[in-house]
């Protein structure tokens, strides 16, 4: 009792945690990945102000490791919930980093030797990194974590250059998994999203050319901590991208796939064309929409910015598909609304924004804690009872229950922690 | 220069993050010959148990009385090392951090030598600093476990439901005669078209019913003075004839839930209250049985996202659709057409129940302001942008979608809380992304329709946000000011306000100390330290302690290498 559990180590998890810790109340926060941060971590800038967001998140996620009432549990999943709400234990799973999270420091040492080459899956793939990494230069906990489907040692017991260039002793490669069992009163349920893969729309030619990439991708591409470190290049040749085409409701809105509108991407892609303007005012941006929506605080005002003052064209049309030209330049082919005539223009990167889908890993979540999903796959919550889900003493907050950007999932977040606080008592008075 | 206080300089390596790029042993060499310094050690991580014990161990062996660290980001480990020096005796503000990670070898990675040369420059002037550096105290104040929302709509009353359950008492100030806001006088609700007023009218009971709510209707907030955790407020009734009523009260935490109002499009599109009339007044009809029409057509953004009014209301789309669903429901052979900019449908929700509201064959028609649709006596005439074409729609109703706006009082209101609202008069908040609930003032919040137009889903989750945010100040007994403020030199200080006005935090204030004379007095609680205010003193008054021009002045001297 007194103590409540946060699922998913994003930005909505993260606020969740440090409110209610704020409240006096133990928290432990499980994240399935080595590090805090969620996809939060991964973007450049971020709408509608253009802080930086590791620079805005960075010092969340210490205040959650520095917190005395936050135990955080990463490279952790939660795999058993019995009880009811005021009284539930659950078994957290922790997977064997093999370096002691106790001595490692996160110098790098190790991984300066390590020999295994993997693709960086926080960089998108665009990047390479060892099988010891942080999993970003700001992770919180600094602690490295040894992948095992790509360690020399842990497949063939070769190697151990690690261990040797650890001064802190800190390899460990005798580490197993290990459950923790705890006790809480409620649960919060912060797993986020996925982005659709846009393999699935073959029109689109995400597999056929190089140079058309998603907006994730795009954002660890303008990203100065990114793979071109922040210069606007095509990964394809390091040519410069000057013309850039951004299509909008990639997956989205879409009786195939989704039916739900992501909701964040209007406003990711006006930033996005708003980035590249500031990288290169010589960069030409054009936004390809169906329906522009941009109602949240500020949003309508950041659109306007965005064509007046950087240029960015706004294209109603229906893009129906990509092709590509002898020098993987990108034509898109689209139905031109103003016209109702077919068009084609011919950029030097086109990037897709696709859906944001739920994490498949949630609906096996939710099977252990016995909570509903809705007819998307999203943790179910109904419209005036914005975070409890289904089960009674566990609530849901972010991107795990609907597409929602930094703002609303931070508000849901708050929110989500004052619904828990209210099963696990005050404490002194 | 053997006087003055003893400095011990702590070095990291930060394994190979620093010493793989800055020469650590130079620096070392380098800070033996520096005044005041009478100890140096160099630590593969300064931060680990052992660096820390390191730090303790001098400050008692070596009788240190300033210690300066030079490693990673004071935004992370500063309060690692204050606590050090704290555990070990030494006032934590007599502590200095010196970063040759994120300034030196990270950013100098290809230049080995000028990192190694920049580190020991900033060394230098930690080490100046430090010389002058004087302890400082931090103060603590009791919080009262209580909180005042203002507005008693279904947002005000949902975050003091949410805190009185917690335990905590609340004040509940509404301006009406009666609690429930704008959803007592709407009619169903969308997505999921229950009744407004049943669903507030539960609320109302249960707010009513709870003993820890103090409910003041007919009332308004008339004085706030204090700070976070000691509000003390005023409340006067408005109650007519006036009765003079006064209460005041003490709380730890205030919540603004004063909503907005539906903006009435005065001389537009022929607006008459009668054929053409808003979204809110046909819910009305709608709840009193007054509807009746056949042909409707309904225009978006009237008042909206034009030159005077930039922004999207987000709501009146889904109000739209809703409406329209309704005169389905009562007139299934109603034809109602909907003149739309963009469809401000987003996320799973509402874009299926736009995918509702087309199956169900309400006509869309979009639109764009380089041709508006035109009213006249017997139809609609729009351009269709979409099929490229003039139409002229027959009606027997023309509804119009209007904004919500700020309430008029929302200014006085932000003035008396010294809290700020955006240019359409909306409360702005802390920031955008990640204080969306918080005032830059602490323990002042918002939610609601005060804050920005949002969906009713999204209200109510700000009420139960601004509750917890309340509840963050509320939990603690009391709470303790940093050392790191700003301080007046009251023989110095004219009482020009300057200070007052330049605070984002509202802690200067001025006193009169005899009559006429006046000097500012920093609250320690609400001052941030940030400085501006020491920057806007004309008379060198005001000074931002750990910040002092000397300490300062002393660092850029010691940068130009004098
Ligand atoms: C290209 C792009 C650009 C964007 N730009 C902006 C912007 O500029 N401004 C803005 O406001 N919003 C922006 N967004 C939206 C923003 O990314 C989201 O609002 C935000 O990241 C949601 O945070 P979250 O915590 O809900 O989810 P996430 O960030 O997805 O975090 C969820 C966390 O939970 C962890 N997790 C998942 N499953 C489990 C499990 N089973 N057990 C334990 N842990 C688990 C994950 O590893 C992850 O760390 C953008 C989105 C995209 C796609
Ligand atoms: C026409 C219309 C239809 C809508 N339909 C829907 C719908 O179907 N579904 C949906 O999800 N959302 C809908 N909404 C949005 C929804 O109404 C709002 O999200 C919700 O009402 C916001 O509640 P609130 O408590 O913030 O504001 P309000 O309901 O406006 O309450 C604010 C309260 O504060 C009081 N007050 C104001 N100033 C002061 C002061 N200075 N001192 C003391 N008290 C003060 C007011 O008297 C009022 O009682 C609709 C909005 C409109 C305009
Ligand atoms: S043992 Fe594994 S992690 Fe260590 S260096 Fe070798 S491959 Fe890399
Ligand atoms: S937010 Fe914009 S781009 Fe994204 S799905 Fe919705 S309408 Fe399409
Ligand atoms: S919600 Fe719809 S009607 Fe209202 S301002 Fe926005 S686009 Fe216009």
């Amino acid at each position: 009792m007194g103590e409540v559990l946060v699922i998913g180590g994003g930005i909505a998890g993260i606020q969740a945690a440090l409110d209610l810790a704020d409240m006096g109340i133990q928290v432990h926060l499980v994240e399935r990945l080595p590090s805090i941060g969620g996809r939060m971590a991964q973007l450049d800038k971020t709408f509608p102000t253009n802080d930086c967001s590791t620079c805005i998140l960075s010092p969340k996620m210490n205040d959650c490791a520095r917190h005395p009432n936050i135990t955080l549990h990463t490279y952790a999943e939660v795999t058993g919930l019995e009880g009811e709400v005021g009284d539930f234990s659950a078994t957290i799973l922790k997977h064997p980093r093999y370096v002691d999270e106790t001595k490692c420091t996160g110098c790098g040492e190790c991984a300066q030797k390590c020999p295994a080459r993997v693709p960086d899956t926080f960089d998108m793939g665009m990047r390479r990194r060892r099988a010891i990494y942080l999993y970003f230069s700001q992770a919180v906990p600094q602690v490295m974590t040894i992948d095992p489907d790509h360690c020399i040692y842990l497949r063939r017991s070769k190697c151990g250059a690690c261990v040797l260039a650890c001064q802190r002793e800190a390899i460990d490669f005798e580490q197993k998994a290990r459950t923790v069992c705890v006790n809480v009163g409620a649960v919060v349920v912060a797993t986020g999203y996925d982005f659709f893969d846009p393999r699935g729309l073959a029109q689109f030619g995400y597999e056929r050319c190089p140079n058309v990439i998603t907006a994730l991708e795009y954002e660890r591409l303008v990203s100065a901590s990114g793979p071109t470190e922040g210069h606007l290049l095509r990964i394809s040749d390091g040519r410069p991208a000057k013309r850039i085409g951004f299509i909008q409701c990639v997956g989205s809105r879409d009786v195939r796939h989704q039916r739900f509108c992501s909701a964040v991407c209007c406003m990711h892609s006006s930033k996005q064309a708003v980035l590249a303007a500031e990288h290169d005012a010589g960069v030409e941006s054009y936004v390809f929409y169906t329906d522009f929506r941009a109602s949240g605080k500020g949003f309508r005002e950041y659109v306007a910015r965005a064509e007046r003052e950087y240029g960015v064209h706004y294209v109603r049309s229906r893009v129906a598909r990509i092709t590509e030209d002898g020098n993987h330049n990108p034509s898109i082919h689209y139905e031109d609304a103003e016209t109702s005539r077919p068009a084609r223009m011919t950029v030097d990167l086109a990037v897709l924004a696709t859906s944001l889908i739920p994490r498949p890993t949630t609906a096996a979540l939710a099977q252990v804690l016995g909570i509903e999903m809705d007819p998307y796959g999203f943790v179910r919550t109904e419209p005036f009872s914005p975070v409890d889900t289904t089960r009674p003493g566990i609530f849901a907050a972010g991107c795990c229950r609907g597409p929602a950007d930094i703002p609303e999932s931070v508000m849901q977040a708050s929110a989500a922690a004052a619904r828990a606080a209210r099963f696990v008592g005050r404490g002194n008075r | 220069m053997s006087e003055g206080p003893r400095i011990g300089v702590f070095i990291c390596h930060c394994g190979s993050n620093i010493a793989g790029h800055v020469d650590v042993e130079a620096v070392e060499a380098y800070a033996r010959t520096l005044p005041g310094v009478v100890f140096v050690q160099r630590n593969l991580y300064t931060c680990s148990d052992a660096g820390l014990s390191e730090i303790k161990r001098a400050i008692a062996e070596e009788g240190l009385e300033r210690v300066v660290v030079a490693a990673c980001t004071p935004r992370t480990h500063e309060p690692l090392f204050q606590e050090a020096c704290r555990e070990a005796g030494l006032n934590p503000y007599l502590f200095e951090f010196v970063n040759i990670r994120d300034q030196c070898s990270w950013v100098h990675m290809q230049e080995p030598e000028a990192a190694t040369e920049k580190a020991k420059d900033l060394v230098r002037m930690g080490v100046v600093k430090a010389r002058l550096l004087e302890p400082l105290e931090e103060q603590e104040v009791e919080v009262e476990p209580a909180a005042l929302v203002v507005g008693g709509g279904m947002i005000g009353m949902t975050a003091a439901l949410n805190l009185a359950e917690r335990g905590f008492a609340v004040r509940l100030v509404e301006r009406g005669p009666r609690l429930g806001g704008l959803l007592l006088r709407l009619d169903k609700l969308y997505p999921t078209h229950e009744d407004a007023r049943a669903l507030v009218a539960k609320r109302v009971a249960e707010v009513e019913a709870h003993d820890r709510i103090e409910v003041f209707t007919s009332s308004v907030v008339s004085e706030i003075k204090g700070f976070v955790g000691n509000y003390e407020v005023k409340i006067t009734s408005n109650r007519q004839p006036a009765t003079g009523n006064q209460h005041s009260l003490r709380v730890g935490a205030i919540i603004v839930a004063t909503g907005a109002r539906v903006f009435k499009p005065e001389g537009l599109y022929g607006y008459d209250g009668q054929r053409v009339i808003t979204q809110f007044e046909l819910e009305e009809r709608f709840r009193t049985g007054g509807f009746d029409a056949e042909r409707v057509v309904m225009i978006q953004c009237v008042g909206a996202r034009i030159p005077e009014r930039p922004y999207c209301s987000r709501i009146c789309c889904t109000t739209a659709i809703k409406n329209a669903l309704q005169i389905r429901e009562r007139q299934p052979h109603a034809q109602v057409y909907i003149l739309y900019r963009d469809t401000e449908t987003q996320g799973t929700r509402y874009e299926a129940y736009y995918t509702r509201a087309r199956e169900a064959g309400i006509q869309f028609i979009r639109y764009s302001l380089r041709h508006p649709p035109e009213v006249t006596d017997e139809r609609v005439v729009v351009y269709d942008e979409l099929l490229g074409a003039r139409l002229g729609i027959p009606y027997d109703l023309v509804v119009l979608s209007t904004p919500l706006v700020a309430c008029e009082d929302a200014r006085e209101l932000a003035q008396m809380l010294k809290v700020p609202v955006d240019e359409h008069g909306f409360f702005l908040e802390a920031h955008v992304k990640l204080r969306p609930l918080d005032f830059a003032t602490d323990g002042i919040y918002v939610a609601g329709t005060a804050r920005w137009p949002a969906h009713l889903e999204e209200t109510i989750t700000q009420a139960y946000g601004a509750a917890a945010r309340a509840a963050t100040i509320l939990s603690k007994d009391r709470i303790t000011s940093s050392g790191v403020v700003a301080r007046v030199d009251e023989a110095l200080c004219r009482g020009c306000s300057r200070c007052v006005e330049v605070c984002e935090f509202g802690a200067p204030s001025l006193i009169e100390t005899a009559p006429g004379m006046k000097v500012a007095r920093v609250n320690p609680v609400m001052c941030k330290g940030c400085g501006a205010c020491a920057a806007a003193c004309p008379t060198g008054a005001m000074t931002a302690m750990h910040f002092t021009d000397e300490q300062v002045t002393a660092m850029v001297r010691a940068a130009l290498g004098h």
